[in-house]
């Protein structure tokens, strides 16, 4: 009986669940099987392996590898440096708090940095390279949405260094070890489950980015993200759109196996 | 070693730098009087007065704030009850299967949430605008908000619920005199989060958002798309303004819980969230 009023009041919570977890999963996959005219098929999948969307799919991953790889270049030595100063709580918080500001604005600004007459592009004028196009192109992509995503990358590798008991680093240095090797051969491994955690903050987001995609770089890059976006909101084609979140959904489940396993094996 | 030091400061100066630029840059130009984002002609509050005097624009916010209000607490109360559940759990791998399941809207990306709800919604045949958009902000602020609650709620000592029972308190005075009143500040920064979520959403809202109901970023978003305007820079400083005010609460909330470490703490569900909202 107790059990009973118990799990009653549970109620809310795993109809949530049921709800809005695992029926819009199973909606997405239901919908992928229906093609435009409403005929169960597999049409949908047999066009996501036609070259149009394979290319599509392997310039996403292109794009998203880019952004991760760039993220995690900034991001390391400043999270690094980062443990290393005075008031770092202080710091960190500076680091959070332009995340907390809708990145809608943040890329709206680049429209106008980026721009024809922008400072960007003033600067060249100034080294006499003369203006550029560098808005609706594949680098400004890559430039804002590193810039957005940093502070997500540095957040998990910072915890990780946090975490890192100093005095083996001192151990390394006493037995001979140079910097770099330090680095390589202690801190890096130490603190791989950071980095780990940074990359895939950032890679499956970037996977799946539309908005900056449509505000800065045009129509030039087309993400998975994008793709599904049209889809829906554009051409009504629901089948095909759902069909690229199941590639999409799939991917995500695949990295979280390969990685989250790891992450426990290291702990 | 000081050469080290040197370099060392400016790495994260240049950081910062370019953090907070674009943010400045925004805030420079929309008292631009030129009207565009580069030439920088004189002083002007014209873009303010824009936007205050924007009725569209006012309805618009008060919507976003309502929405983020009343989904952040409808959140907060099912995120209650689920942590309750979550740590109810005994058996380790049914814990483990519902706190996957709790995440996957936190690790999935927003464009599959919002094409999955907007799904949703069309086969439950809920009209599209205000229902489904606080259906879907309350939706995914639940398990953030069930991650900051439930580390209160294991820290906290079963004796002493233990000790409720037994001194004779019901089930019911357990809850709402010992469980609630210790796992209160889990409770805020939950509320908390759910809130900062909701405000900042845009994907989501974007595919769930009908004709003629629109939350403040998918009206930026529209609106950013017809080019550069600066009363979309006067906005975004007001935005800025008030993330700040948000940020600094926040902060004094979490300051006089005595644990100054929290920022790192908090800010990690964040990071591995991931998804920018």
């Amino acid at each position: 009986m107790t059990n009973k009023g118990r799990s009653f009041y549970m109620l809310p919570y795993y109809l949530w669940i049921a709800l809005f977890v695992i029926a819009p999963v199973l909606l997405v996959i239901y919908y992928s099987l229906f093609d435009l005219d409403g005929n169960l098929s597999l049409d949908n999948y047999v066009n996501f392996f036609t070259p149009v969307y394979l290319q599509m799919t392997l310039s996403s991953f292109w794009y998203a590898f880019l952004i991760t790889l760039f993220s995690l270049l900034v991001a390391y030595p400043a999270a690094y440096l980062l443990t290393r100063t005075k008031h770092k709580q202080l710091w960190l918080l500076l680091i959070i708090l332009p995340t907390w500001i809708n990145l809608l604005l943040k890329a709206y600004a680049f429209i106008g940095i980026f721009g024809t007459f922008g400072p960007v592009n003033n600067f060249f004028d100034l080294l006499g390279i003369g203006e550029q196009q560098i808005l609706f192109t594949g680098f400004s992509f890559v430039f804002v949405s590193v810039y957005i995503f940093i502070p997500f990358m540095i957040l998990p590798i910072f915890s990780a260094l946090e975490d890192l008991n100093l005095s083996l680093v001192d151990a390394a240095r006493d037995l001979g070890a140079s910097g770099w090797t330090t680095f390589r051969r202690v801190i890096f491994p130490l603190t791989i489950s950071g980095v780990r955690s940074g990359c895939m903050a950032v890679f499956i987001p970037a996977l799946s980015l539309f908005m900056i995609t449509r505000l800065i770089a045009g129509n030039r890059v087309i993400t998975l993200g994008t793709a599904i976006e049209q889809h829906f909101l554009v051409t009504q084609d629901w089948g095909m759109g759902s069909t690229v979140a199941v590639f999409l959904i799939a991917i995500m489940a695949l990295f979280m196996l390969l990685f989250g396993g790891a992450r426990k094996g290291v702990r | 070693m000081k050469g080290k030091n040197k370099f060392a400061n400016v790495y994260l100066v240049i950081v910062f730098a370019v953090l907070y630029a674009p943010i400045f840059y925004l805030m420079y130009y929309s008292f631009n009087s030129g009207g565009t984002m580069h030439e920088f002609e004189g002083f002007t509050l014209d873009y303010y007065r824009e936007v205050l005097q924007d009725t569209r624009l006012i309805i618009i916010f008060i919507n976003t704030l309502v929405i983020a209000l009343l989904s952040s607490a409808i959140a907060t109360v099912i995120a209650v009850i689920g942590a309750l559940a979550i740590q109810r759990i005994r058996s380790r791998r049914a814990k483990n299967t519902l706190l996957s399941l709790n995440n996957v809207l936190i690790v999935s990306p927003d464009v599959i949430i919002g094409a999955s709800f907007l799904i949703l919604f069309t086969i439950a045949g809920i009209k599209l605008g205000f229902v489904s958009v606080l259906l879907s902000h309350v939706a995914f602020s639940v398990p953030i908000a069930v991650l900051m609650i439930l580390p209160h709620l294991q820290e906290m000592s079963p004796t002493l619920t233990d000790a409720a029972r037994d001194l004779g308190a019901t089930r019911r005075d357990v809850l709402t005199k010992v469980i609630l009143p210790i796992i209160k500040p889990g409770i805020f920064s939950g509320f908390f989060m759910a809130l900062t979520y909701s405000l900042d959403d845009f994907a989501v809202t974007f595919f769930v958002t009908g004709n003629g109901y629109s939350t403040l970023s998918v009206e930026i978003y529209s609106r950013a798309r017809q080019g550069v305007s600066l009363s979309i820079n006067a906005l975004s400083t007001l935005i800025f303004l008030f993330t700040i005010l948000l940020v600094i609460g926040y902060y004094f909330i979490n300051q006089r819980k005595g644990r100054p470490s929290r920022a790192a703490e908090t800010a990690e569900p964040a990071a591995e969230m991931g998804v920018p909202r």
